[in-house]
């Protein structure tokens, strides 16, 4: 079975810069697949070659089982497309600007009508329909903005950044509706800043630098492959000062955090047995001790750094 | 996807720049406005007879108001990015750009028919009046497909920027297109500058069903404005599709 989304090879220079460097990946169907990068990194020219926007300079993309670059329409019919920016109609009401998309989409009028009515509702923008749309907060911009993705019923979704700069509740319903459409069975494109989003929503990660995929995998995955990143945070009852720990052959960096020492560490096992020992034998006592696993946060600062060290290199 | 269903798709472009586009302040000051004061310093004080008015009038009423929709609608959305919107759905370039054209085309059209009903006050014969109309339909179009060309280059995102230029190209074209001085009495520079200009032969149309008084036969002016329409809408497809990636980058 062919890949909702298979891409090989893909570049793109916008004159001496390139933005997007050879990149190649697949999506399966009914994944939600997350896109983690700087800015700058080639997350959004990715998504504009892969919605059409775009023309590659090199390689290919494969969208719904239509090429790209060949069937763009044949592409564009089955997607839907959260762009970065807001670009609703700020003239029109929230209801023409989803008549106007349904029927760029040859959606029928019926069905138009239909599907409005219901997104609107599930937005809860029902009230508001009428009202222009230049009135709108952020928060309701961006749930018309998916609604007007949903108008004409997708397989594939892409989203650009869609909780960026959103209030904590509208952020959380369009994560809710994200999570329920990768349920329907969409797949689903989610480029983001937000690490405990992508956690909390995506099934594989790629993490994007400098044009090019430093790493794709699980959220689980990744962590685990960044053991070095576990810490144990410890705290004791007098000030301890963290270079005694920076010999233990176990320890790989110590760094104080508050009134907290953390201990980072391959083995957490090992590191918690010998601050017990330390503290008995100083005749201290443990206030809190937590061994933590390494951030999506941390692994993809570690992707970076390494990923920016590795390009430096080769130049 | 088939050439209807692509033609149905832009008639919703279309409908979308009537509702946003027709009231917007540059539109009305670039289209009515300004032709209106032009029309006035042409006729005030010269006591000509409204007959002899009236071709100048047609022919200034079906250029500004044909070409003052066009120019600002790609600017403006670029700056939106609500252009970047309309690429992402399922629709062809050309079929983007044929929607503006059909909006600044309606509304050159339905503007220009108000001068033209004054004619019916003229004693012009009705075949006249037919052809008069059907030229001035072919002429809005050809204006219209002008219009487009005009926001084309530079690919900007400043309404202003597309309006100053689309002037600097309209109003002299005005005075050399038949409408102040019939091309007869013109200099030969005169009449060379005369014959590239699409507003020349629709002005020698009028001159010829109301005044009978033109300096082309009719069917050569008309195929010249069809030839023009052509023109400039390949024209303007082909560079706003170059120019695209730089308005949504």
């Amino acid at each position: 079975m062919t890949s909702p989304i298979e891409v090989n090879n893909l570049t793109k220079k916008f004159g001496e810069i390139v933005a997007v460097n050879h990149i190649s990946f697949k999506v399966r169907k009914g994944e939600i697949f997350g896109f983690l990068g700087p800015n700058g990194a080639g997350k959004t020219t990715t998504i504009r070659i892969l919605t059409g926007i775009l023309k590659p300079d090199e390689g290919k993309a494969i969208v719904a089982g239509y090429d790209v670059l060949e069937d763009s329409i044949k592409v564009k019919q089955r997607i839907g497309v959260v762009p970065e920016v807001s670009n609703a109609y700020v003239d029109l009401s929230a209801w023409e600007n989803l008549m106007l998309i349904g029927e760029l989409y040859g959606v029928s009028k019926k069905e138009r009508i239909e599907r409005a009515n219901k997104l609107l509702r599930e937005f809860g923008l029902y009230e508001a329909r009428h009202r222009l749309v230049r009135g709108f907060s952020k928060g309701m911009k961006q749930k018309l903005l998916l609604c007007m993705a949903l108008i004409n019923d997708p397989e594939i979704l892409f989203l650009d950044e869609p909780t960026s700069g959103l209030d904590v509740e509208s952020a959380r319903l369009l994560r809710e509706k994200i999570q329920q459409y990768g349920n329907e069975g969409r797949t689903i494109f989610l480029s983001t800043h937000n690490m405990e989003e992508a956690n909390q929503l995506c099934h594989r990660i790629a993490v994007i630098n400098h044009g090019k995929i430093a790493a794709i995998d699980t959220p689980e995955k990744l962590r685990a492959e960044s053991s070095e990143l576990q810490y144990v945070e410890v705290s004791f009852n007098k000030p301890v000062d963290p270079e005694e720990f920076s010999g233990n052959e176990h320890v790989i960096k110590v760094a104080s955090a508050g009134n907290k020492i953390r201990l980072y560490t391959s083995s957490p096992c090992d590191v918690v047995e010998f601050l017990v020992d330390f503290a008995r034998l100083n005749n201290l006592r443990i206030l809190s001790l937590n061994t933590m696993a390494p951030s999506l946060e941390d692994v993809f600062m570690k992707l970076i750094k390494e990923h920016g060290e590795r390009r430096n290199g080769s130049a | 996807m088939d050439l209807l269903e692509q033609l149905k798709r832009s008639f919703a472009i279309t409908k979308k720049n009537i509702k946003i586009y027709y009231s917007k302040g540059p539109i009305i000051i670039f289209g009515l406005i300004f032709p209106l004061f032009l029309f006035l310093a042409y006729t005030i004080g010269r006591n000509m007879p409204l007959k002899e008015l009236m071709p100048g009038l047609i022919s200034m009423t079906v250029f500004f108001t044909s070409t003052s929709v066009g120019p600002s609608i790609i600017p403006w959305e670029t700056r939106s990015k609500t252009l970047e919107r309309l690429v992402c759905c399922p629709i062809s370039f050309w079929v983007i750009l044929l929607g503006d054209m059909f909006s600044s085309f309606i509304f050159g059209a339905a503007i220009s028919i108000i001068p033209v009903m004054f004619t019916l006050a003229l004693n012009v014969e009705a075949l006249n009046l037919i052809i008069l109309i059907f030229s001035l339909v072919l002429a809005a179009l050809c204006f219209s497909a002008l219009s487009i060309l005009l926001s084309s280059y530079p690919p900007t995102d400043i309404p202003a920027t597309v309006m100053m230029i689309s002037s600097l190209v309209k109003f002299p074209r005005v005075f050399i297109s038949g409408i102040f001085i019939p091309i007869e009495q013109m200099p030969t520079w005169g009449r060379i500058l005369a014959f590239i200009s699409p507003l020349t032969y629709f002005t020698d149309i009028s001159r010829h069903l109301i005044l009978n008084a033109g300096y082309f036969p009719i069917a050569l002016d008309i195929s010249v404005i069809a030839i023009f329409t052509l023109l400039f809408s390949i024209t303007a497809i082909k560079i706003h599709e170059k120019t695209l990636p730089k308005r949504i980058s």
